[in-house]
């Protein structure tokens, strides 16, 4: 397999753990919010700030992660994406800044401010609105490329079918990877009135996320026929995508087995994110760069990969330890220590 | 054109002059949360325990307007200077890419430290996990220096048409400018740190009155501010050599150095007439000769060897000059200190010095600050020395004038929202109090305990 390859497989995987271990984050927000709203929040508080402040300032690291690792493999993209996006880029920043910032504030600093909680709730949603801007470029038609600059075309963006259904799905999945999740850790804290409302939240958000996922399907192949076509040749892929998301729902329903439900939850989206990575091949941002045109020099594609292999076995334990000491270890998760 | 380069410069200019402040905390204060924890449980001193807890309570505050000035800036580095990444993204790339790995590792053993004080029996246990925090925190300052250490020194490539090729990551990575940028980045850290812990202290002195905890934590800080202050004059030393050797025309700007001679004076403050004649200044004869190799009769190359459209701006030695300032009180403030507490017949907590060890905290800060700038400033016009000048890798859009102002907006708000819930963290928290508190805590836990045996 050649660096390139590696890379960008690499890159789609950090991707995917950026897009459950954010979704969670960002779904909380919106239900925290919700909850206050509708004067259930002595329900979740506990639940989502017992999980979520150890863990918040890995979740960004992700990103960070993903973002640093794509304009080293493919230094062209930092020229295409970082002209057109610088906008769009800067918005997703600022909101990034405010919900990073005021989170900490939060748990540690003040407490109980509605503000604070809008805040909250509201950059939860337009966080991947704003970032799924960048998936939507990628399949080609928005960018204006000219000789010494390089533009985006907003009006055919914001009219674009295209745009719009990848942000409504990008919503609804965060709301539901979410809900499906904090269900899960719900049923481990032995937290009946969270679990129930978050049961519930599950089943609603569950029908919205595959029509989401139809209608973008469907978008894309008017958009972009070549895209389209790889993913129908990858249809065992959407297929299994869809039996997971089957038996996750049918486990919530039945509401036994929440840790199996979750792990299906991340199956269904793991096999469609990699449908729709690998029916991408061999582009980043049709028709521009491609992961073969756009790399970087092979020395340096060593390298990063060396570098890549080093971080990993730094990170995979500590990563563990961190599941085990607030994930899996039952004390903690029901609020003993 | 030329008004979006501005705002540019003026945007990322912005973010990294707010970020620097709580990156140079970030590092700086994990080191001294390690040592006072470790020296708490050395000495059985619940004094120190509650100074490493009291500091991670207000340092995860700062972490998080650290994590998202970050994160900016790396977004930045792309939006605002796209073809500056797509050149030299090619040869930085490996130090970026560990520089996460490093703040990934710092992440994951913050949040296991603040969320497990009382979960190990082996108190050494719990102050291990400072260590992976320390190292994560100094290994990103490390591997982000060396990227700007390329930028002022690029190496371990081959220009062609262009282009970067044949390209050796770990010769860009360990330039010649690394080794001394990185040794006066960490060490001005860790004053820095101290600095502001010290000072702390001292305020809380003057204004409450000398407890033990507050005298304890002066004394530990001061310390630690004297031994790395003296070491970043050292790396200060290191770095003036290194710039005489490799980048001539930024020591000659920060000194006004314009013809080159034998024996070059080192000139102190003054200013400029309209015929770039030095006037009202302060001159040490043979200094800067000396200072840039340790010969006072060594030759120093003048600015006027440079084009003019090389030359730096000539505002830099202002910068230069009040940096060394800065520097200079971080030594001698904490040498009086020790002094006085040596020789017992002063008092070294009289107000004038107490009031001296506060205002370290500015002294630090600035002078991390002015570094920076000097540094930055010093190399202009190029972005990166010698291959790309700082136009050429600016974006074309026009909104970046708007985005400054919005940046602006939303650092100010950050700021003070920070500075705020700092306030409320400590001010109606005394030490004394939280003292009392966790002593009678842990009388009625270990009375659970005993319940629950029965």
């Amino acid at each position: 397999m050649s660096y390139e390859l590696v890379g960008i497989s690499v890159l789609w995987v950090f991707l995917y753990g950026y897009l459950i271990v954010a979704s969670i984050d960002y779904g909380a927000g919106f239900f925290a919010f919700y909850a206050r709203h509708t004067k259930q929040d002595h329900l979740l508080n506990r639940l989502i700030s017992r999980y979520l402040s150890p863990v918040w300032e890995i979740t960004n690291v992700f990103f960070v992660f993903f973002f640093v690792g794509i304009i080293g493999f493919f230094p062209d993209t930092a020229y295409y994406y970082g002209s057109a996006l610088i906008v769009p880029g800067s918005i997703a920043i600022i909101l990034l800044a405010i919900r990073g910032s005021f989170y900490a504030f939060e748990n540690y600093g003040s407490k109980e401010s509605k503000l604070y909680l809008f805040l909250y709730g509201a950059t939860g949603l337009f966080i991947p609105a704003a970032l799924s801007v960048a998936l939507t470029l990628s399949e080609g038609g928005f960018i204006v490329a000219a000789d010494n600059s390089v533009s985006l075309d907003y009006m055919k963006l914001l009219t674009s079918p295209l745009s719009w259904s990848i942000v409504g799905l990008a919503i609804v999945s965060v709301l539901f990877i979410s809900s499906s999740f904090l269900t899960f850790y719900a049923s481990r804290a032995g937290d009946l009135p969270a679990l129930k409302l978050m049961r519930n939240y599950t089943l609603l958000w569950g029908t919205p996320t595959i029509i989401a996922a139809l209608t973008s399907f469907i978008s894309l192949s008017q958009h972009n026929e070549r895209h389209f076509q790889n993913m129908i040749d990858l249809w065992w892929l959407l297929g299994l995508s869809i039996i997971c998301f089957m038996l996750a729902q049918w486990l919530f329903y039945k509401g036994t087995h929440y840790g199996l439900a979750f792990i299906s939850v991340m199956l269904q989206f793991f096999f469609a994110f990699f449908a729709y990575g690998i029916g991408q091949y061999p582009y980043i941002l049709d028709p521009y760069i491609t992961i073969h045109n756009g790399a970087t020099s092979p020395a340096m594609g060593t390298a990063l990969v060396a570098a890549f292999i080093g971080g990993l076995l730094l990170l995979i334990p500590s990563l563990i330890l961190v599941l085990r000491l607030f994930l899996f270890d039952a004390d903690y998760v029901k609020g003993k220590r | 054109m030329i008004d979006t380069l501005l705002w540019s410069r003026w945007l990322t200019g912005l973010t990294l002059t707010f970020h620097v402040i709580f990156a140079t905390v970030g590092v700086g204060i994990p080191l001294m949360i390690a040592i006072a924890e470790f020296v708490g449980i050395r000495k059985k001193d619940e004094h120190y325990i509650l100074m490493a807890k009291r500091w991670t309570r207000g340092f995860i505050i700062s972490v998080a307007v650290g994590v998202v000035t970050g994160t900016a800036i790396a977004l930045q580095l792309a939006l605002v200077w796209p073809n500056f990444m797509k050149l030299a993204g090619n040869v930085i790339a490996l130090p970026l890419f560990m520089e996460v790995f490093a703040f990934f590792f710092e992440a994951i053993f913050l949040g296991i430290y603040l969320y497990t004080w009382d979960r190990f029996r082996n108190r050494y246990i719990h102050w291990l996990l400072t260590l992976p925090i320390v190292a994560g925190a100094s290994m990103s300052a490390f591997f982000i220096t060396t990227v700007n250490g390329f930028m002022n020194q690029p190496e371990g490539f081959v220009m062609e048409a262009g282009h970067f090729i044949a390209v050796q990551p770990l010769e860009a990575m360990f330039n010649t400018a690394t080794a001394s940028k990185v040794f006066h980045v960490l060490t001005s850290a860790y004053a820095t740190g101290a600095a502001l812990l010290a000072g702390v202290a001292a305020f809380s002195i003057l204004k409450k009155g000398a407890s033990l905890y507050a005298k304890k934590a002066l004394r530990l800080m001061m310390s630690v501010l004297l031994i790395f202050s003296v070491l970043t004059t050292l790396a200060g030393d290191m770095s003036a050599k290194f710039l005489a050797a490799h980048q001539p025309e930024k020591l000659a700007a920060a000194e006004w150095h314009f013809e080159t001679e034998r024996g070059a004076d080192l000139i102190l403050l003054g200013w400029l007439n309209s015929e770039r004649e030095i006037m009202g200044a302060l001159h040490i004869p043979k200094a800067l000769s000396f200072l840039a190799f340790g010969d006072f009769n060594a030759e120093v190359t003048g600015l006027n060897e440079f084009p003019a459209d090389e030359q730096p701006p000539l505002i830099v030695h202002y910068l230069f000059d009040l940096m060394v300032g800065a520097g200079a009180a971080l030594v001698a403030i904490p040498a009086v200190y020790f002094l006085f507490v040596i020789w017992k017949k002063r008092n070294e907590l009289n107000r004038w010095l107490l009031w001296a060890i506060v205002g370290c905290i500015p002294f630090a800060f600035l002078g991390v600050e002015l570094g920076w700038f000097y540094a930055e400033i010093g190399r202009q016009p190029w972005i990166i020395r010698g291959y790309m000048r700082v136009e050429e890798a600016a974006t074309t859009s026009p909104s970046v004038r708007i985005l400054f102002f919005l940046f602006l907006l939303l650092y100010i708000v950050l700021g003070t929202i920070c500075v705020f819930v700092l306030r409320r963290l400590f001010r109606n928290n005394p030490a004394e109090l939280e003292m009392e508190k966790s002593a009678g805590a842990n009388h009625l836990k270990s009375k659970e305990a005993g319940d629950v045996r029965r």
